[in-house]
């Protein structure tokens, strides 16, 4: 259902700044493609997940699928602590303002004891900046109950707190009245492609890491 | 950034200023004073046989100037700089630099001056040579300088410092041989000088010290040096003081150096800026365990000894025992004073002074007396005068004191007799110390003759002072009045007539000072003999000392009467024991003892405590018990964590009181605790105790096997700053903030006795003096941001011209036309000014009235105001958008009740395509989250007729659906689109639009020109024929979530072509309620999807003015009522235009309808009529638009009449008062109905009848209408009460509305709470201005106009003709329809017009509005959709006409029509 919700994107609505000079551009482009490998949730099975952007007022998609949803992926004997999903993403985006950085929402979903579908995750990153390949492991959370009765009755109901909208863990402003829950890990690469941010000015990359793909990645913890 | 750049302008100067003056001046004086002009001189460099005295004069006195300047300029500099003082210790650093430099500068500068005149003069040594003079060590000092220095000691203070240290090397190449050798004879004489020598005649030393005058730090001056000096000196002249020593000013040396020199380690950074690199230190927070993992110190231990405890008072305590205790604690008060024995200190202090005094007077044997003796005589008197002072309030205390122990003793031997008992061992005994009566006498007389000696000169002193004030203001005034009399004299003598004016001036004389009195000095010596007689022993009376004993004998219990047993019994009773607790922790307690009859417990029990946690407390709870049961704790007693230097057998026993509040009262002899009682006969005098006592106990730090004291290292004991070092510390005392508070710096000053005089304080003092006189002040602000400036990126002015910058903060700070503005462009090219227009333009018109708009002043005024209003309104809404809550965020199921849990069990079993559905509750979306495209409004209808639904200009028809009672049930969507793409709650409440639900008639004409066309094919032209309409406000359906009801269709009076269908149902008793189930309606259903949740009002606590007991009594009815209806409003305190909280009664009174209107018919009933009409020609405004986002604002009536909008409270408030003061029986109704939600009705009591009406359309129906739109009645509100509706049901027909049954509306004054008699907040008579005839025609034309251009507008591609006679018509006919109220005229209208028209196929129909702007009226001509007809030969015709009621309140009709012309 959140494909079908996707924005149909007029081939004309590409970048028409970044053709008409490309001497000196008006907008930078950062492509993105990769794929949400898998999750790691202990625990649970049959999981499948949703993704969505959250980009700033200055960004525009103008190439690809700004929402997905994936497929029910069980758990194997081959690893049975990581669900596999590959599920790919490409996306491009036009932009005038770094600010608003594009931030990928994943949230993760899944049958609970009584077959109802709950949500066993939120999480979000910020699409890398730096060009090339990169892996990304969020941690994901659920939103707490709000009282012992009130986490009993939703179990038995089967009807956990959820986000009003997932886009909420992209954002900071009114998350302090929120209590979650860390629950599991999704990881994500990215191959990232800019086109134009250097000659609009903005240095992404410094200096000293000429090979990007090359810096360690730890756990990112949101 | 002003100040920020002031600043550093001005510093650099400043500090460099200092610097000329500090290093400079020292070594340039020096140099140069020193070539004082003695015949020899031993310098090395200075070729003083070839130096002239003049040359060495000038330069002597240019360097004086420079120096003179630079001083002055750094005073200059200072009384300029500013006063703020420098925050910032970046800066500090810098110019800590640039101070440096310039110091060097300077320095060189002098330098190469000196160079200069060196080369000039070729006799003056180089900058080199001179620093050298300095720097090296002399050891001796040559005679030669001696007197120079002396007369440099004169010249220049600031110098003598130095002086002291001007010493010439000894063996000096040049030296003449002679001379040296005469020194040596003379001057080296290393031998200690005998004091003897030093003073003069028999003169003892004093030392100035010991007497506690100032005497400063002497600095170090080897012996040998002091000896020889003394040596030289005495020979000369005085050069001693008269401690013998050699007289010497404080050492010039600060302890700490001003400015630490400061040494970089590595090349190529400045000293300033290097990091030092410091090994992280692990630090143990002082109340963490003492032991860490790593480092063992070693077991701790504190030994605490509780040795016993003394009750002072307790419960058991008999009247004899509380006179023993007292006596016993005045007992050691006195051994306490004894052994301090202050009097005696004081006495000899006395006698010190006044010898002191005596010795400066009588000056020694010289009979000159030495200026410092001279001086000090004043400050000795005035210590004199202090310690006599103290010394008399002393004795006449230790007196009071004896007098005590006595009565006290007397008290106690009273009751003994008293009561035949005795229950303490106390006795006292007095000892008579017999004295020696003359040498007594002959003390205690000198004593007064000293005193009165003093008092005499003390006041001799006072009297010489008023005198000198006596004489200079005798002096004045005598002058004053020679000047008078002269004046007077002149001008009698010059013009004699102006006298009289003159003489107002003199009229003020002034008094003649009267002679101070001279004191009597038979007076002062009778009041010191009073003095003495009362605070001092008579002479050769017996000293009398007090003797405490505890060997009396107490009477055996048996002998004793029985309270007093009863006393005894409950003593041996009651016990007691102490816990002790160590941080707040219960580590051991003591046995527990009983209480001995004398109230002692002995314990004598010591704890060793083992600590492994920092001690932060240590405390004695004291618990008494009773018999075997009960056990209170008495009191808590805080101990002191040892010092470190208090260890175990060396630490003293202390005795610590405690007390405690609680109360008990005994049935026996024992006088209880907290109970007042008297020793007194008749009961006066009474006293309550309280239980209170003393602990002994002594604690202290063990002593480990080997003798090493176990406790815990020093480093980290913070606690015990010793009390006495805090006085000599002032950020110790005052803590590091009240540095900056120099009030309070100022009273810890003199608090601490800061020697004012002495140099150390000096800059203290200086800062405290210009602190406290107010000239240089501590800023009252504060700075948040103060290095701001430097982490902007661009300057302010910068940041200001660039367009996208602007751009991108205008969309953070939310402004309406850039809040949704995607995409900023990036370069600043591409940004074009015209995207600020819009927004320059609306801040420019704020203030300016538009009245193009509106097309009457008023209207446009009023216009105005709202909109600034609405604009602060949503300002704090926009502020209170960003303050989420839970539900804001998370989608949480509420905790279902049982009951839901059953239902929900039986929805498994419900059919799952029942029959008649019903609609369900929808999840609800909050707004913030939606796009544009993601809402449609959703119709669905229930006549050949067909309906047509336009929402912002978007048109959706149905299907035709045939015959006079159609059946649609067609779902029609329509897209809705915030203003500005906004889907903030605040946006979406204030959307004007409106939904217009039209009913048209289709009609086939035959289009066939030809009739021998026909046949071939059909030729049919569609033409459609407004019916009605249906208006619902977007708001409506925004609030009320969903709409579903049957409307009734507005069918314009006229309708050309049509006829009514009679409805003849039964006639009904009162001829106001006739016609009522008339008209057409229209059944329908809206809402939007998604559904949107309307926003929670912001919720804030609102002024009032009303009775704090109202308000509650109000609360707890509105909670009382809505406990029983949760569904059903109730309503008693609402929100007036100033945002005060107002009780709704207030609103409701008598007021006066135009009169014009009630002079139009004679008939009652109807004149109702007119006035209903008249309030709803009000146009609506809900308030949800102009303050969206805050609840209802009710105005008041005046206040709605000038505003000329409102929503449905203030008309139906408006209606309600016309009614009651037309002498109607009218309440209002607070209710719900369709379409337009909660609301506020009016209900009429007409002939035994009650009546609704609908205040904003003027309609009005009975009680038994089903066509009302009003649903449901909550309350109902008069003048002065509120009923609730308690009946089970809450539509208007199946209730009653007799108010008078409190089962069926609960009154909200009754018996219990009756009408305070609240004054009500509408004016006391409505003033109405006249209807202005000539602006409505004037409106009316220009009305006519627009709309006209606009259809010509709307039919861009066809021909729009006018036809003037079809207008003029309609013009003079609109009228006729105002006067009749739209009602009764349509036959014989139809029949004129059908003449007049006679070959035109008439299609058209009035509109009347009530006027509010121009907008709506082409909204309603637009949804007509007359203008859509499309034949080829079509007319059209348009008349407006206005008619103005007063208050400028205006009825707008509107009659369009198109024409067919018949063939």
């Amino acid at each position: 259902m959140a494909t079908a919700g996707a924005r149909p994107l007029a081939p004309g609505r590409a970048a028409p700044g970044a053709m008409a000079a490309a001497g000196s551009p008006s907008v930078f482009l950062v492509a993105v493609n990769g794929q949400i490998e898998s999750g790691q949730f202990p625990g649970f099975d049959d999981l499948y997940c949703k993704f969505c952007f959250v980009y700033g007022q200055d960004w525009v998609p103008t190439a690809g699928l700004e929402e997905g949803i994936s497929q029910i992926t069980s758990k194997s004997d081959v690893s049975p602590s990581t669900l596999v999903w590959n599920f790919p993403i490409d996306i491009t985006f036009k932009s005038t303002n770094p600010f608003g950085w594009p931030q990928i929402v994943v949230s993760v979903y899944g049958p609970d004891f009584f077959g109802n579908d709950v949500v066993r995750g939120y999480g979000a990153v910020h699409v890398p900046f730096t060009p090339g390949r990169h892996t990304r492991t969020i941690a994901m959370f659920v939103p707490e109950s709000t009282s012992m009765l009130q986490k009993f009755t939703s179990w038995f109901t089967g009807r956990r707190p959820e986000f009003t909208d997932p886009r909420v863990v992209a954002q900071g402003e009114g998350r302090e009245v929120t209590r979650v829950r860390s629950q599991g890990f999704v990881t994500i690469s990215f191959n990232v492609m800019t086109k134009d941010m250097k000659k609009l000015g903005y240095e992404v990359s410094s200096s000293d890491m000429q090979n990007p793909s090359l810096v360690p990645e730890g756990i990112h913890k949101y | 950034s002003m100040h920020h750049k002031a600043h550093v302008q001005k510093e650099p100067q400043s500090s460099a200023n200092h610097l000329t003056v500090v290093p400079v001046k020292g070594p340039v004086c020096s140099v140069w004073n020193d070539g004082a002009p003695s015949g020899k001189t031993n310098l090395p460099p200075l070729p003083s046989t070839s130096r002239t005295g003049s040359a060495e004069s000038s330069v002597r006195e240019r360097m004086r100037e420079k120096l003179k300047a630079a001083r002055s300029k750094a005073k200059i500099n200072l009384s300029q700089e500013d006063p703020s003082p420098r925050p910032r210790r970046l800066k500090n650093i810098r110019e800590r630099k640039t101070e440096a430099r310039l110091a060097k500068m300077v320095r060189e500068c002098v330098g190469s001056r000196c160079s200069n005149d060196k080369k000039l003069q070729n006799d003056f040594p180089s900058a080199e040579e001179a620093y050298n003079f300095f720097t090296f060590n002399f050891d001796a000092e040559p005679e030669s300088i001696k007197a120079g220095a002396r007369k440099r000691n004169e010249l220049n203070e600031e110098e003598e410092a130095e002086e002291e240290h001007v010493e010439t090397h000894e063996d000096e190449q040049e030296e003449d041989e002679t001379l040296l050798d005469i020194l040596h004879a003379f001057l080296f004489n290393f031998s200690l000088v005998p004091a003897s020598e030093k003073m003069p005649g028999n003169v003892q030393p004093r030392y100035l010290e010991d007497e506690g005058l100032y005497t400063g730090e002497r600095p170090f001056v080897s012996q040998s040096n002091q000896n020889i000096l003394e040596n030289r000196i005495l020979r000369q002249e005085r050069w001693f003081g008269d401690d013998g020593k050699i007289l010497a000013l404080p050492n010039p040396i600060k302890q700490s150096s001003t400015r630490p020199p400061i040494f970089s380690l590595e090349e190529g950074i400045a000293p300033e800026l290097e990091t030092v690199y410091r090994k992280a230190i692990k630090v143990t927070a002082a109340n963490q365990y003492l032991v860490g993992p790593g480092d063992f110190q070693g077991p701790f231990q504190l030994d605490i000894d509780i040795s016993g405890l003394i009750f002072t008072h307790h419960p058991c305590f008999s009247r004899e025992h509380v006179l023993a205790a007292k006596l016993a604690q005045l007992y050691d008060q006195y051994l306490a004073r004894k052994q301090k024995n202050l009097t005696k200190l004081l006495t000899d202090k006395l006698h010190a002074l006044r010898n002191a005094v005596q010795c400066s007077i009588d000056g020694g044997d010289t009979g000159v007396p030495s200026p410092v003796a001279q001086q000090s005589i004043p400050e000795y008197k005035i210590e004199i005068r202090q310690t006599r002072r103290l010394r008399d309030a002393e004795q006449e205390k230790d007196r009071m004191l004896l007098k005590t122990i006595i009565k006290v003793w007397k008290q106690i031997k009273s009751l003994r007799d008293f009561q035949k008992f005795t229950n303490t061992p106390i006795k006292l005994y007095l000892r008579k110390e017999e004295v020696d009566q003359r040498s007594d006498e002959k003390a205690y007389e000198a004593e007064i003759q000293a005193e009165i000696n003093e008092l005499l000169e003390e006041c001799m002193e006072e009297y010489e002072k008023k005198k000198e004030e006596y004489k200079t203001e005798l002096q004045e005034w005598k002058s004053w009045k020679k000047a008078q009399s002269k004046k007077k004299k002149k001008k009698k003598d010059v013009n004699e007539e102006e006298e009289s004016v003159e003489d107002g001036d003199l009229g003020e004389e002034r008094v003649k000072p009267i002679p101070p009195k001279m004191a009597n000095s038979l007076e002062i010596e009778q009041q010191v003999r009073e003095k003495a007689d009362n605070c001092r022993r008579k002479p050769g009376e017996p000293a009398l000392i007090p003797e405490l004993v505890l060997s009396g004998s107490i009477t055996p219990t048996e002998l004793c009467p029985r309270g007093e047993v009863l006393r005894r019994e409950d003593v041996k009773k009651r016990s007691a024991f102490i816990k002790v607790l160590f941080n707040s922790k219960e580590v051991s307690r003591t046995v527990t003892r009983p209480i001995s009859s004398d109230f002692r417990v002995h314990f004598g029990q010591i704890f060793n405590l083992q600590i492994f946690n920092w001690p932060e407390s240590l405390k004695l709870q004291i618990y008494e018990t009773t018999g075997m049961s009960s056990t209170t704790l008495l009191a808590e007693v805080f101990i002191p964590v040892p010092e470190t230097t208090i260890l175990t057998g060396s630490a003293p026993l202390e005795e610590i009181e405690f007390s405690s509040n609680q109360r008990v009262m005994l049935d026996h002899e024992g006088v209880g605790s907290g109970v007042s009682f008297s020793f007194e006969a008749d009961g006066s005098n009474k006293m309550t105790l309280m239980t209170s006592g003393k602990v002994s106990n002594s604690v202290s730090w063990a002593v480990g096997e080997k003798g090493i004291p176990l406790i815990p290292p020093m480093s980290q004991q913070n606690t015990g700053i010793p009390s006495a070092l805090k006085n000599f510390d002032a950020i110790a005392s005052i803590g590091t903030s009240g540095l900056t508070d120099m009030k309070k710096l100022a009273k810890w000053a003199v608090e601490a006795k800061l020697d004012p005089n002495d140099p150390n304080n000096a800059a203290l003092m200086q800062l405290i003096m210009v602190a406290t006189s107010g000239e240089a002040r501590v800023p009252d602000f504060f700075r948040l941001e103060q290095l701001q400036q430097e982490f902007n990126l661009v300057s302010d002015e910068e940041f200001n011209r660039s367009k996208r910058f602007r751009l991108l903060q205008l969309r953070n700070s939310e402004v309406a036309e850039f809040r949704n503005y995607k995409q900023v462009p990036l370069h600043e090219r591409e940004i074009s000014e015209k995207i600020f227009q819009d927004y320059e333009k609306r801040l420019q018109e704020r203030d300016v009235i538009d009245s193009k708009n509106y097309l009457d002043a008023h209207r446009a005024v009023v216009a105005n105001y709202l909109q600034k209003v609405r604009e602060s309104v949503i300002n704090r809404f926009l502020v209170a958008k960003h303050h989420f809550i839970l539900s804001d965020l998370v989608n949480e199921e509420e905790i279902p009740s049982l009951g839901i849990l059953g239902l929900s069990l039986f929805k498994l079993a419900e059919p799952k395509r029942p029959l008649k559905p019903r609609r369900k509750e929808r999840k609800k979306v909050t707004a913030q989250n939606l796009s544009d495209g993601d809402i449609k409004l959703t119709d669905s209808l229930s006549v050949r007729p067909f309906v047509e639904v336009s929402f912002q200009r978007t048109v959706c028809r149905t299907t035709t659906a045939e015959g006079p009672n159609p059946n649609w049930n067609e779902e029609l969507e329509l897209p809705f689109r915030a203003p500005n793409g906004d889907y903030s709650t605040h946006s979406l409440q204030s959307v004007k639009d409106e939904v217009f639900i039209n009913i048209f008639d289709e009609v086939l004409h035959d289009a066939v020109e030809d009739d021998r066309e026909r046949g071939s094919g059909i030729h049919a032209r569609v033409e459609r024929h407004w019916l009605g309409s249906v208006k619902i406000p977007f708001t409506t359906i925004y609030f009320q979530a969903r709409i579903d009801g049957t409307f009734k269709v507005n069918i314009p009076p006229v309708l050309l072509g049509y006829s009514k269908e009679k409805n003849l149902g039964i006639e009904r008793g009162y001829d106001s309620v006739r016609n009522l189930s008339e008209g057409s309606y229209i059944t329908l259903f809206i809402t939007i999807e998604p559904q949107l949740i309307p926003g929670e009002s912001v919720r804030e606590k609102f002024d009032t003015q009303e009775d704090e007991k109202l308000l509650q009594a109000a609360a707890k009815y509105e909670a009382e009522c809505t406990s029983k209806f949760p569904s059903r409003q109730c309503l008693t305190t609402v929100i007036d235009l100033n945002g005060k909280t107002v009780f709704i009664t207030r609103y409701i009174k008598p007021l006066n309808p135009p009169q014009e209107l009630l002079d139009a018919i004679p008939n009652s009933s109807q004149t109702a009529e007119l006035v209903a009409r008249y309030v709803a020609l009000i146009p609506f405004l809900p308030d949800s638009v102009s303050f969206a986002g805050i609840c209802d604002l009710w105005s008041t009536s005046d206040q709605f009449l000038y505003l000329l909008a409102g929503d449905e409270e203030e008309h139906a408030v408006l209606l309600c008062n016309y009614f009651l003061g037309m002498g109607k029986k009218a309440w209002l109704i607070i209710g719900n109905a369709i379409p337009e939600g909660p609301t506020a009705y009016v209900l009429t009591l007409e002939q035994s009848q009650y009546v609704i009406w609908n205040p904003s359309t003027g309609c009005f129906y009975g009680q038994y209408d089903t066509f009302c739109p009003l649903q449901n009645v909550y309350c109902l509100i008069s003048c002065d009460n509120i009923w609730f509706n308690m009946q089970e049901h809450d539509s208007p027909v199946r209730i009653s509305f007799d108010i008078s049954k409190p089962k069926l509306w609960k009154s909200f004054f009754s018996r219990s709470l009756p009408y305070p008699g609240l004054r009500s907040v509408q004016p006391e008579e409505l003033v109405y201005q006249h209807s202005d005839k000539a602006a409505a025609v004037e409106l009316q034309g220009r009305i006519e106009k627009i709309l006209k251009d606009k259809i010509m507008e709307w039919r861009p591609r066809h021909l729009t003709r006018w036809n003037r006679y079809c207008t003029s018509t309609l013009r003079n006919f609109l009228p006729l329809l105002e006067q009749n109220q739209g009602k009764d005229i349509e036959d014989d209208h139809q029949a004129e017009l059908q003449k007049q028209l006679g070959d035109y196929r008439v299609s058209g129909f009035p509109i009347h509005m009530p006027y509010s702007e121009v907008r709506p009226l082409i909204e309603a001509v637009h949804s007509t959709g007359v203008h859509t007809i499309d034949v080829s030969n079509v007319e059209f015709a348009l008349a407006v006409y206005i008619h103005a009621y007063p208050q400028n309140v205006l009825s707008v009709w509107i009659y369009v029509a198109s024409l067919v012309r018949n063939r």
